[in-house]
């Protein structure tokens, strides 16, 4: 399969690089309840990772570390460094602004400002100062292709996004999100509110931005984790609800050949 | 196939039935004597009402004439009073849903602002006479009324912005800070976009109040019988609650139907607010969601 394929052209070319992120030694609390122990992995470049595992074992939480959106959580403390392109973003001097346009994020019900398709993908440039009016129809183009929107809304660009349907939503969140030149992105079980076909068509989507961009997904869908992932990571809970890694590796050997005992229970359905 | 009504069937449609119209009669109940005090003042109040009335300065003391500055103070009362409260309450509204930590100090400001509402207008008055027409020496003025019926505006306010404000999902929020805007820019380009019509309704709220309040302006600026028009802030105004009061308690041999007049009068004013504040409020939802 091509896939296979690509996954491996992929991992010799991401395997040469230093990783896109970092995370080492990352404690995560909320007030006093421990969510993520000691949680260290390396995310490599132009590729998907995968973050598997099953109900409230953190998984959201570990995605939102990468673009600090934890911030907005009173009480909420971190220990450990995470890192962009070799650079800690948990230190005081960091402009979180500035991570998150980085680090662009799609969330887990499509979330399109009640505002026109267009301006829904001009919001964030704008707010980043592009101010010159002739560039905004490009960028605006440019993003919809990108998320294989633009010929479905192409005549409907001055219509309300929410009149989109959910999988149209969706993509219309993904281009906003790249109409910022992200360098990663961010996805929070992006195709649960989603229909098969409308969560094919932004699987394949995935896989063709993945030659560009640094993807970290969240999925509980195991297929779609091992359709679409190069890598993945398997997160699980301990007794006391604390989220920690149980494995993480190629996609491949994760969902052929895993390691760990409880990541293939949790793969065959035993569990979760 | 249908089922065959059993007897517990049919008995549940009947408690079911009992219950739609008592509950329909306690709406009918809510709803009743907002239309018998129109229908009344209707009555009684329309035959006093014609062009003159309308237009025409008071004579004699109020036994005679129009209410036109009447009309025109309150007027002014209402857009003074919304341009003090509406920045405020609207900034201190996003200053305590966005930005404050709720910290004890915090839950002890909205305590406070609860309790604001809860003061007898009078005092609002009394504070309004210390405070602003002798400490600031605003005088007996329209900028004192207007300010001091802010004051006590303030309370419902910031309580229509909160409440406003958090209905924005917080999925706008996150979205708009994920895309690496600033909260500053999060809050001017969708929250408050989103919390306009919300903002808007508790403003015209706060307007059609102080249109009817009477006893805090009445130590601050209202006058008893002023037949001109105020020039400034500084000057003193009629106001039509308080020319309603004067006419019905205090000014022997007024005609009844004037009196009923002046009422309807205020009342259709303080509706055809609340109306327009529904009609920018639809608009502005269309428009979002158009």
């Amino acid at each position: 399969m091509n896939i296979d394929q690509s996954i491996l052209t992929n991992l010799t070319r991401t395997s040469l690089s230093q990783p896109k992120l970092s995370v080492k030694n990352v404690n995560l609390y909320y007030g006093s309840f421990q969510a993520l122990r000691n949680i260290s992995l390396e995310i490599p470049q132009n590729a998907i990772t995968a973050i598997i595992g099953p109900s409230g074992c953190g998984k959201s939480t570990f995605l939102r570390l990468f673009n600090r959106m934890n911030d907005l959580i009173p009480n909420v403390r971190v220990e450990g460094a995470v890192e962009l392109d070799a650079v800690s973003i948990y230190d005081e001097d960091v402009d979180v602004v500035e991570i998150r346009r980085r680090v662009g994020m799609v969330f887990q019900k499509p979330n399109p400002f009640p505002i026109s398709v267009f301006d829904n993908v001009a919001y964030g440039p704008i707010r980043h100062g592009i101010i010159k009016r002739n560039e905004l129809p490009h960028i605006v183009e440019r993003s919809l292709r990108q998320a294989a929107l633009w010929d479905e809304v192409k005549d409907k660009l001055h219509q309300s996004g929410l009149s989109l349907s959910g999988g149209q939503q969706q993509r219309l969140c993904i281009a906003r999100a790249l109409a910022v030149e992200p360098e990663v992105i961010l996805m929070d079980e992006p195709c649960s509110a989603l229909d098969p076909i409308a969560t094919l068509k932004i699987e394949d989507l995935m896989r063709n931005l993945a030659s560009d961009y640094t993807i970290i997904i969240v999925t509980h869908n195991m297929q779609q984790a091992a359709r679409v992932s190069d890598m993945a990571a398997f997160l699980m809970m301990e007794e006391d609800r604390a989220g920690v890694l149980v494995e993480y590796g190629p996609t491949s050997k994760i969902f052929t050949n895993p390691h760990d005992k409880r990541t293939e229970d949790y793969i065959t359905g035993r569990f979760g | 196939m249908s089922a065959i009504p059993s007897h517990s069937h049919t008995q549940h449609l009947v408690t079911q039935r009992i219950a739609f119209v008592l509950l329909g009669l306690c709406t009918l109940v809510v709803v009743l004597p907002v239309l018998l005090i129109f229908v009344y003042l209707l009555i009684n109040g329309a035959g006093a009402i014609n062009w003159d009335f309308l237009t025409k300065a008071p004579s004699m003391g109020g036994k005679a004439g129009g209410i036109f500055p009447a009309i025109v103070g309150t007027f002014y009362l209402m857009i003074g009073t919304i341009i003090f409260a509406l920045p405020v309450g609207l900034l201190a509204a996003i200053y305590l849903t966005e930005y404050a930590k709720q910290t004890r100090l915090v839950r002890i400001i909205n305590l406070a602002i609860i309790n604001l509402a809860g003061v007898p207008s009078i005092v609002y008055g009394l504070f309004g006479l210390g405070f602003f027409v002798l400490t600031l020496r605003f005088g007996m003025s329209l900028l004192s009324a207007s300010l001091t019926l802010a004051c006590q505006a303030l309370a419902m306010m910031i309580a229509a912005s909160r409440e406003a404000l958090l209905t924005v999902p917080r999925e706008y929020r996150e979205a708009s800070l994920a895309l690496g805007s600033t909260k500053l820019q999060t809050i001017r380009h969708v929250v408050l976009p989103q919390a306009t019509p919300g903002i808007i309704t508790g403003a015209v709220l706060a307007m059609s109040r102080a249109a009817g309040e009477t006893a805090p302006i009445l130590t601050v600026g209202a006058a008893f019988f002023l037949p001109i028009l105020p020039h400034s802030p500084f000057d003193q105004f009629m106001a039509l609650a308080y020319h309603l009061y004067t006419v019905a308690a205090h000014v022997p041999g007024v005609p009844k139907a004037m009196v009923w007049g002046v009422a309807l009068v205020l009342l259709v004013f303080v509706l055809a607010f609340d109306l327009g504040a529904i009609v920018i409020r639809a608009k502005a939802r269309a428009r979002r969601h158009g």
